[in-house]
């Protein structure tokens, strides 16, 4: 299965950055500054998935919508398949936005409500010029077959479908151009527990059977580790982990890794500790030096107050951002 | 039996539709026994919130209706109650606390006066009283700094704050059963931890039982004791917390706990054990057992005959013929 994956970098992010200037109450320019994505890098090739972990507002959204610019980063570079995205002008950029799609958590938003699924699936290949009806029939027979979707329910309405099967719509328009890269954003959240499980199996399906590369946003950690091959720790802005899903789950080092695997505790286990984690993770302005998890943190140190960790390699593939880990 | 703080016997709810009369809960009958945290465990559309909201009988009728059942609180049937007594009742011995606390409170008023409100409205305390109650409520709910966060609007505080907020207004007239509705869904997961905490903290202090009504059996593994599992408008199984986590007798309550893939039985497994099919609607109710399309153990009785509830151990009930066999 991981043969698949191959070694040249499909994605390369380097420095990502994206600051929101916060208005003042009076509404003038100058208010505080929101460090959404604070120095964010990472590769990631064909066939792989990065999974980009972190609680509400610690950036990880806007890292994703930054890659695809849907955002425009305020610094860094996007390299894909070589190519420098922050310098294409608006045209270049459609073109190659073909090759990246988003899957989004609440498909039901995602998808206009007046319109058949046949428009909606129709709609990729109208947009990029594709004419040939002959070849868009036969495309769209082709995602309703790999996503699970059947032919008679072309003529329906978004509203007639239960919330599973409008993320499998999303996921057949999404696949609609042929994408290399798909970043989906808590794809299963919105979910029913019974569904989750189907959803995450046709992602799988997708993964290894057509080689696409996945950013996948989430906050559940039990989906992540089955679903992605390597994982991303973020918070406020910065990634504070990363290292391969096997690796980061058999021995997470940074005490906020470690925080949130707790939370998901195991169903079966008769005794279980469950550390609660004091306080919330507010806007990065709090701090002015030092590292960020400070505030919560249940081991530390003296020297988190005065220098912000970087995130060093401390094993093969295993990069940490914590003066403890070592 | 005195035990017992609610009880809820052979409750029917519907709802109107062109196509007649839609079950939503389907003679479900329970109780709650005091200082006792139950869960009510389902997917969406299985009819826990139409059970829970029926208790407090807050279902818009029309199109909404019970068609049967009783609900016992101490000796009085709550569906008998008239509309001011109800009133009454409701914040004072049942409170409840919703998934998205910014929509259950009203964003032009400061969350001190939204308290005060309620503890006027119950109690016979004067305003300067009820204003040092609130900040007392607040402090118990943890939140840092009470008298100052007592002057923010719902939009200056976090998710989780918020329903800290909401938890102190349930709890200012000492309820005896607060029901829950999936209240930490919408929360980061150590957030989560934190008002489950609080919760579980409540609880002990005060006595008061707790309805906890989730999809997330993680949260059912944190703070429960009993479990209720409903699928399609019918209870399907009830079992202490821990038996039902390590052996659950319904195939859909194994199916649900196999297919997490947070769960040791499924790890490393190239695909997860899903449920195959979907939730099936309100009004395409399937004969026999409702879940017998999906489940992966069927028999041809089940497509005929809708099994019963039936106590296979004790203290354990499930419905469900390959269940009953196994015993």
């Amino acid at each position: 299965m991981k043969n698949s994956i191959s070694e040249t970098p499909l994605l390369e992010v380097k420095r990502l950055q994206k600051y929101f200037h916060a208005k003042q109450n009076n509404g003038a320019r100058g208010g505080e500054i929101l460090k959404a994505v604070d120095d964010i890098s990472f590769t990631l090739r064909a066939g792989e998935a990065l999974g980009l972990v972190g609680e509400s507002g610690c950036g990880k959204s806007t890292t994703a919508r930054a890659v695809l610019r849907l955002v425009e980063p305020d610094a860094g570079d996007v390299f894909y398949k070589g190519i420098d995205m922050l310098k294409l002008c608006p045209e270049e950029m459609r073109f190659l936005r073909k090759e990246m799609q988003i899957i989004f958590q609440d498909p039901l938003a995602a998808l206009n409500p007046k319109r058949r699924i046949r428009d909606i699936l129709s709609e990729p290949f109208i947009i990029h010029g594709v004419t040939d009806m002959d070849f868009r029939q036969k495309s769209i027979a082709g995602l309703l077959q790999k996503t699970g979707l059947s032919e008679d329910q072309l003529a329906r309405f978004p509203h007639e479908f239960s919330g599973g099967q409008l993320q499998r719509i999303g996921i057949a328009r999404a696949l609609a151009l042929n994408p290399r890269l798909i970043v989906a954003d808590e794809p299963v959240s919105a979910l029913d527990v019974s569904i989750q499980a189907q959803i995450v199996n046709l992602l799988s399906d997708l993964k290894e059977n057509e080689g696409i590369a996945f950013l996948f946003i989430s906050h559940d950690m039990g989906v992540v580790e089955h679903f992605c091959d390597r994982v991303a720790v973020m918070y406020l802005g910065k990634i504070v982990e990363m290292a391969t899903a096997q690796s980061l789950y058999a021995k997470p080092r940074h005490p906020y890794t470690l925080a949130l695997m707790a939370a998901v505790p195991s169903l079966r286990d008769e005794v279980q500790v469950q550390k609660v984690i004091t306080g919330e993770a507010m806007d990065t302005t709090v701090f002015a030096k030092g590292c960020a998890f400070q505030a919560r943190c249940p081991i530390k140190e003296k020297q988190c107050e005065d220098i912000s960790p970087t995130l060093k390699e401390i094993a093969p593939g295993h990069s940490v951002a914590c003066h403890l880990s070592e | 039996m005195h035990s017992d703080e609610l009880q809820v016997k052979n409750l029917k709810v519907a709802f109107s539709s062109p196509q007649g009369d839609l079950i939503a809960v389907n003679g479900i009958s329970f109780q709650i026994e005091k200082g006792e945290t139950l869960a009510l465990v389902g997917e969406s559309g299985c009819g826990k919130t139409v059970s829970a909201l029926s208790i407090l009988r807050l279902i818009p009728e029309p199109p909404g209706k019970v068609l049967g059942g009783e609900i016992f609180l101490s000796d009085r049937d709550l569906l008998r109650l008239s509309p001011k007594e109800m009133r009454d009742l409701r914040g004072n011995d049942i409170a409840m606390i919703f998934q998205d606390p910014l929509a259950s409170l009203n964003p032009v008023l400061t969350i001190g006066e939204q308290i005060i409100e309620t503890l006027l409205r119950h109690t016979k305390i004067s305003r300067s009283e009820a204003t040092k109650r609130t900040e007392e409520l607040l402090r118990r709910v943890e939140i840092p700094s009470p008298s100052q966060k007592m002057k923010n609007y719902p939009h200056q505080l976090s998710g989780g704050m918020r329903q800290r907020v909401m938890i102190a207004m349930a709890l200012s007239c000492s309820p005896k059963i607060l029901i829950a509705d999936e209240p930490t869904t919408a929360l980061d997961v150590l957030i989560q931890l934190q008002i489950l905490d609080l919760l579980k903290q409540l609880k002990e202090e005060t006595g008061m039982s707790i309805l906890l009504i989730t999809h997330d059996l993680g949260v059912v593994r944190a703070v429960a004791q009993r479990v209720l599992v409903m699928y399609a408008g019918d209870i399907v199984e009830v079992s202490p917390m821990h038996a039902l986590m390590k052996t659950p007798l319904h195939p859909y309550t194994q199916g649900l706990i196999e297919s997490l893939p947070s769960q040791s039985a499924s790890k490393n497994r190239a695909r997860l054990p899903a449920i195959p099919g979907v939730v099936p609607s309100l009004g395409q109710r399937p004969g026999g057992c409702p879940f017998h399309p999906r489940c992966a153990k069927v028999e041809s009785r089940c497509r005929e005959k809708f099994p019963e509830l039936k106590e296979l151990e004790p203290g354990r009930w499930a419905r469900c013929f390959v269940a009953e066999r196994g015993r």
